[in-house]
């Protein structure tokens, strides 16, 4: 009996001391990983999102912050002028070589150059399966947000919360005064194909409304329904859809009906306030929050004066996809964040409602749809939520290319002297051709 | 007895040498390697694309061939000259003024010094800032449009930056109001080092102030001109910060205000070292051949008024 029992507080210490081994082990395994979290972005948007949502992270100053013991270090540098990528390429290329602390551990990246930092031959974003993430955990969101993000052989390396899908912004105030309602229906009718769309900038004109702020509103309207990629083997090619956009656009810019500045520019966002005197943007929901300076007195977002409707074609812009970094130090935290921000229902709930972001989760936008949980003030009570995550469906994202940033750009950049009447249409397109080899040698 | 000898004979050429070592360490570290590295480098086909790395594949002058005949180069050459020249012809008449004004004794002119620091002062201004003034000044609903509105001089903004001819002028304007203080400060220098008994003895001849100006202190004037025109040209050629910043990197409108080095610019967004580099070499090529120029026709001038003088 005496035996028995010492065998069995034996065996018990035993069992004990493996579990105290593997306790040990574990907490060995969480001090493994780096005591310094550093994440590369190009604005506050996403640092806002993890300070308001992510649970046990304890904001320390504007770029630092904690989550139990790990530092997380936000590392800002802003997207003008390829500052982001060029920051961020001498960061991955010096990955291997740099301290377990100093290394990049999570960053982020635009559909515009996801391709870029998917890619399979140069892997700097850990696969989804790398970090343990799995095809179910990531069932909820909308496909296209996933076929952004997979490398030439389909395996997806990054996660977005956000999907972009996009629609037409319009003043309430202008189309009660010119269309004589803003009712919903009545307004997409009023704008529900590139004809109707310019003979009501007609009307607005009239009136003496813009109908956009600038010509290079409805550039991704357009360039979002091309069938044609902007590279292909090498040889740059220009859609038709984009050259509908030149020709309606100089239509517009010469009957005065929308202007040529530079999208963000001042003068572009003066139709903020009922001033500015402009009909309508094109965004998706970031657009709402992030742009419409809701939170200045007299804007007209903080009044509750804009509608969304579809709007011509249906279109993708931005969003912004989470990405782990091959070789961070710790990629526990980094696949807890990605799960948490970007699959997690009450979370992404809450983000939708804090901060009028449409989420990458096809239940939560049904849910928000569905009640008056959605409703957004500076749309005027409006629920924007079905239109979004209808639109979010049939967003078909193939025809993208690594190059399309800078396609983009450039193009944007030559047609507004065509427009301007300073160059003709022969000067603008042999332009964008020089200037995009310049920037792209490999197409040279 | 030699070595005796020797140490007698205190060799303080020595320090100069050594005086001189932290100067040549620091020019051969960031300038000479650099030099010698971009030449090297023009040779080269050597880029980025995305995040792989093409080359360092070497293809002789393939570079320069390219850059040649795609033409560009010209084009952008052609807009920085047009715009140093549109700068620099009234920052040499303003700049020849005031020296004279200012070394002119009989004139007496009272606040000198006040005066000569506040046309230096544009200088001391960054050149981005400067231009991100006028960026902010000249927009289409900008202070200068709505004063002009106001005034019912135009009755709609004028759009200063999509046409070719405003946006050039500013960026001559602005190069102008930065450096004519600077230029008149040099050109001050040179009129106060001539004799002031030429002065003198033209007046008592009776010489008008236009002819002393013209007959005195112009030719005698010419070694800082030319001085000064070399290197206001090597600051135009490698103009880069005002254009840059007043056009948002892009040099519209149609690129008529893109500059050489804005060019060279671009070639770095995508780390194209190879067409960097020949880009760079050209240039440099460009600048000696204009600044012998210069300095060719201003001393021809001077050789054939000697041998005139001879004559």
């Amino acid at each position: 009996m005496k035996k028995q029992l010492l065998s069995a507080i034996l065996c018990a210490s035993m069992v004990a001391g493996t579990f105290a081994g593997a306790g040990a082990v574990m907490a060995d395994d969480a001090a493994a990983e780096g005591s310094v979290l550093n994440v590369k972005v190009w604005n506050t948007e996403f640092i806002s999102r993890v300070t308001d949502h992510y649970p046990g992270y304890e904001k320390v100053d504007d770029t630092t912050g904690k989550i139990g013991d790990v530092t997380v270090n936000w590392q800002i540098t802003a997207n003008e002028g390829n500052a982001y990528q060029d920051n961020l390429d001498q960061a991955l290329l010096a990955q291997a070589d740099a301290a377990p602390d100093d290394k990049v551990d999570m960053f982020l990246i635009e559909a515009d150059y996801a391709l870029k930092y998917v890619n399979a031959e140069t892997p700097v974003a850990m696969s989804m399966e790398e970090l343990g993430i799995t095809e179910d955990d990531l069932s909820k969101q909308y496909e296209y947000t996933k076929d952004v993000v997979r490398d030439a052989n389909g395996v997806q390396r990054a996660s977005s919360w956000q999907t972009a899908a996009s629609g037409l912004i319009f003043n309430r105030e202008a189309a009660k005064e010119v269309l004589g309602t803003d009712d919903l229906d009545a307004v997409q009718e009023a704008v529900k194909d590139w004809d109707t769309f310019n003979e009501t900038a007609a009307k607005m004109k009239e009136a003496g409304y813009k109908m956009t702020a600038s010509a290079n509103d409805t550039y991704r309207v357009y360039s979002n329904n091309v069938t044609k990629k902007w590279v292909e083997d090498g040889q740059i090619q220009i859609d038709d859809n984009i050259m509908k956009w030149v020709e309606d656009s100089k239509a517009l810019v010469d009957a005065e009906e929308t202007g040529t500045f530079d999208l963000w520019s001042d003068d572009w966002s003066k139709g903020f306030y009922p001033e500015g005197k402009v009909f309508c943007y094109f965004g998706p929901a970031w657009f709402f929050n992030f742009c419409l300076a809701a939170d200045d007195e007299g804007s007209i977002a903080h009044n509750g004066g804009w509608g969304f409707v579809n709007g011509p074609q249906g279109f993708n812009w931005g969003g912004t996809w989470i990405c782990g970094a091959v070789g961070t130090d710790n990629p526990t935290l980094v696949k807890d964040i990605i799960l948490a921000m970007t699959t997690d229902n009450d979370i992404m709930k809450d983000i939708a409602q804090k901060d009028t972001d449409c989420v990458n989760n096809r239940e939560v936008l049904a849910e928000l749809a569905a009640d008056d949980s959605g409703n957004v003030a500076l749309l005027g009570g409006q629920n924007p939520y079905g239109v979004l995550s209808a639109g979010a469906e049939l967003i078909d994202m193939k025809n993208i290319s690594s190059y399309d940033q800078g396609c983009n750009e450039k193009f944007q950049q030559v047609m507004k002297g065509y427009f301007d009447g300073t160059s003709t249409l022969e000067e603008a397109l042999a332009q964008f051709d020089s200037e995009v080899k310049t920037l792209y040698p490999a197409l040279a | 007895m030699g070595a005796k000898k020797k140490s007698k004979v205190v060799a303080y050429n020595k320090w100069g040498y050594i005086f001189l070592i932290p100067f040549i360490v620091v020019y051969c570290v960031f300038q000479l390697y650099p030099l010698i590295m971009t030449i090297y480098n023009s040779f080269f086909i050597n880029f980025m694309d995305g995040l792989s790395h093409i080359g360092p594949k070497f293809t002789g002058l393939g570079n320069y061939r390219k850059l040649l005949a795609s033409g560009d180069i010209w084009k952008y050459f052609g807009n920085t000259m047009i715009m140093w020249v549109a700068g620099f012809i009234p920052q040499i008449i303003f700049s020849l003024l005031l020296a004279a004004w200012f070394t002119d004794p009989s004139l007496r002119l009272k606040g000198q010094r006040f005066f000569k620091t506040v046309i230096y002062l544009p200088n001391l201004i960054m050149a981005s800032a400067f231009s991100m003034l006028f960026f902010t000044l000249f927009a289409d609903s900008g202070p200068i449009n709505s004063i002009l509105v106001a005034m019912h001089i135009i009755d709609k903004p004028f759009k200063f930056m999509s046409y070719t001819v405003p946006v050039r002028s500013l960026i001559a304007f602005m190069n102008f109001v930065m450096w004519f203080g600077n230029t008149t400060i040099l050109l001050m220098a040179g009129m106060m080092g001539i004799d002031p008994s030429l002065f003198e003895a033209a007046e008592v001849d009776g010489a008008t102030s236009k002819q002393i100006f013209f007959r005195i202190t112009l030719p005698l004037l010419r070694p800082i001109l030319v001085y000064v025109m070399i290197t206001s040209l090597i600051g135009g050629l490698q103009m880069f910060d005002v254009p840059s910043v007043l056009t948002n990197r892009t040099g519209n409108p149609g690129a008529t205000s893109k500059t050489l080095i804005m060019f060279l610019n671009d070639q770095l967004r995508s780390k194209n070292y190879g067409m960097g580099g020949a880009l760079s070499v050209l240039l440099f090529i460009i600048t000696g051949i204009l600044s012998i120029l210069v300095f060719r026709f201003s001393n021809e001038r001077e050789t054939k008024r000697r041998r005139d003088k001879d004559k």
